[in-house]
């Protein structure tokens, strides 16, 4: 008896219920009818199937089971037939076999295949995140993208996201002061109103400090390499900040028409923020000099090194004082000389200023893109 | 606390300290740029140094340390001196110590 009519044999023989279905091939498999089939990749939702070739047949997990209890029940059935039969019915059970194991693998083949599906899936996710976060900051910091900026971003302190989106409203707000210190001086604005638009400066930059007081007790390291600033910023950092030295030298030259007593206490405050800012940078190097031993306490190249990390981890809690006393001389430099300025001389010191930083940041986009494009 | 005050009114200038803290540096090298020379009180090496840190905290320093006096008056800590050297006023606060070489 041919192996197609042992089929149409069974076919009447077995029960079949409406779900199942019973397919053949060219490459003589015989398939157990199935309740429910998944073929994975080539069912639709409606359940229409569509048999590519070569074809393999899924069984789910349950329908395994009684797969195998099928084939005996198939086993059952051949038995019936003749002597001539049982060869056919040995051929039958090893194609069954067969059968079985080529499903096996097709589901875990699936498996792996959804798996990594979904490894990609969130990968592109989380790459579209960084994309769009470095998106924000070049537009911030007038385009550049940095490709450091998103390989810091893997390695985040909880707190110094926040704070970049914050800095990054910031930088839009102090370009639209600026504009309108611009526009108000160009069209002689009033005393008052020059004066409403240098005091909500000045509180501009005081949130800025408040700011990065926050974010330093989330990452004091963060902070101090001034990671949220353009490059050509970061090019003049000094404890987390511009230089407040460095501010009263480009901004006082350039104020007109200053009165003698200004001029004396100008100069005062100059060499007063120097010795400030000189005494702090010699705070800073004894800090480094701390960590350093600290660090290297012990034989070096025991391989041991434990209690010299939480030494040093106790060390590094005076990083944020420092931080924070920096930006203290920023304010109080930024204060002292609104102070000795009448209004408009203010107005005047703190469009320059703004401009500087602007011209930075431009500068930074420029390098950026120059850089990218000889890449 | 009676140390406290004894110590700083026994001397014209006075910085409470720790040997580790860097800004408690910070403010002497600003004072010896300014040509004087301040008694400086380590507390980490005083056996009463955390009696005399809960003190100073008490009187309204800032930080405990450093905490600077100057004739026998709470200046403050490093926040305060700063304020005051930028405004020009701590000069004149210093001028009855200065040391002269």
């Amino acid at each position: 008896m041919t192996w197609i009519s042992m089929l149409i044999k069974f076919c009447s023989a077995t029960e079949m219920n409406s779900s199942s279905a019973l397919f053949v091939t060219p490459n003589s498999m015989l398939y157990e009818p199935v309740q429910q089939t998944a073929i994975w990749g080539d069912f639709s939702v409606n359940g229409f199937l569509n048999p590519p070739s070569p074809f393999i047949l899924e069984v789910d997990g349950k329908l395994s089971n009684q797969s195998e209890d099928s084939s005996h029940g198939m086993g059952g059935i051949l038995d019936g037939y003749n002597q001539d039969d049982s060869k056919q019915g040995e051929k039958v059970s090893r194609r069954l076999a067969q059968n079985r194991e080529a499903a096996r693998k097709s589901r875990i083949r699936k498996k792996a295949y959804v798996q990594q599906l979904e490894n990609s899936k969130i990968r592109l996710l989380q790459l579209e995140q960084e994309l769009e976060r470095a998106k924000q900051q070049g537009q911030f910091m007038g385009g550049g993208i940095e490709v450091s900026h998103l390989g810091y971003s893997r390695n985040r302190k909880p707190g110094i996201e926040a704070f970049e989106v914050d800095h990054g409203h910031w930088v839009e707000e102090q370009n639209r002061q600026t504009t309108e210190l611009r526009n108000a001086l160009k069209s002689h604005s009033g005393e008052i109103e020059l004066r409403i638009l240098v005091d909500s400066c000045m509180s501009h930059y005081f949130n800025l400090f408040h700011m990065k007081a926050t974010a330093a007790k989330a990452d004091a390291f963060y902070i101090m390499s001034g990671m949220w600033k353009s490059q050509a910023e970061r090019f003049f950092l000094w404890i987390g900040g511009f230089r407040p030295s460095e501010l009263l030298k480009i901004l006082i030259p350039r104020l007109e028409t200053l009165t003698e007593q200004q001029q004396v206490e100008a100069g005062n405050l100059k060499q007063s923020c120097h010795q400030a800012e000189d005494a702090l940078s010699q705070g800073m190097e004894k800090l480094q000099q701390i960590l350093a031993s600290t660090i290297s306490a012990g034989e070096l190249g025991e391989g041991n090194y434990l209690p010299q990390m939480g030494a040093a981890m106790e060390k590094l809690e005076a990083l944020v004082r420092v931080l924070n006393q920096a930006d203290h001389l920023r304010q109080e430099t930024l204060q002292q000389l609104a102070r000795i300025l009448t209004t408009r001389q203010a107005a005047r010191a703190l469009l320059a200023l703004g401009e500087y930083f602007e011209r930075l940041r431009a500068l930074s986009s420029l390098w950026c893109s120059n850089t990218n494009e000889s890449a | 606390m009676d140390k406290v005050m004894r110590l700083a009114s026994e001397n014209g200038l006075v910085i409470f300290s720790k040997s580790s803290c860097c800004l408690c540096y910070t403010v002497n090298i600003l004072f010896s740029e300014l040509g004087v020379s301040p008694y400086v009180h380590e507390l980490d090496q005083d056996p009463e140094g955390k009696d005399i840190e809960k003190a100073l905290i008490k009187m309204g320093c800032s930080a405990p340390v450093p905490a600077v006096f100057i004739g026998g008056k709470l200046v403050g800590s490093t926040n305060e001196v700063m304020s005051l050297h930028l405004s020009g006023n701590l000069m004149p606060l210093l001028k009855p110590y200065y040391s002269f070489n």
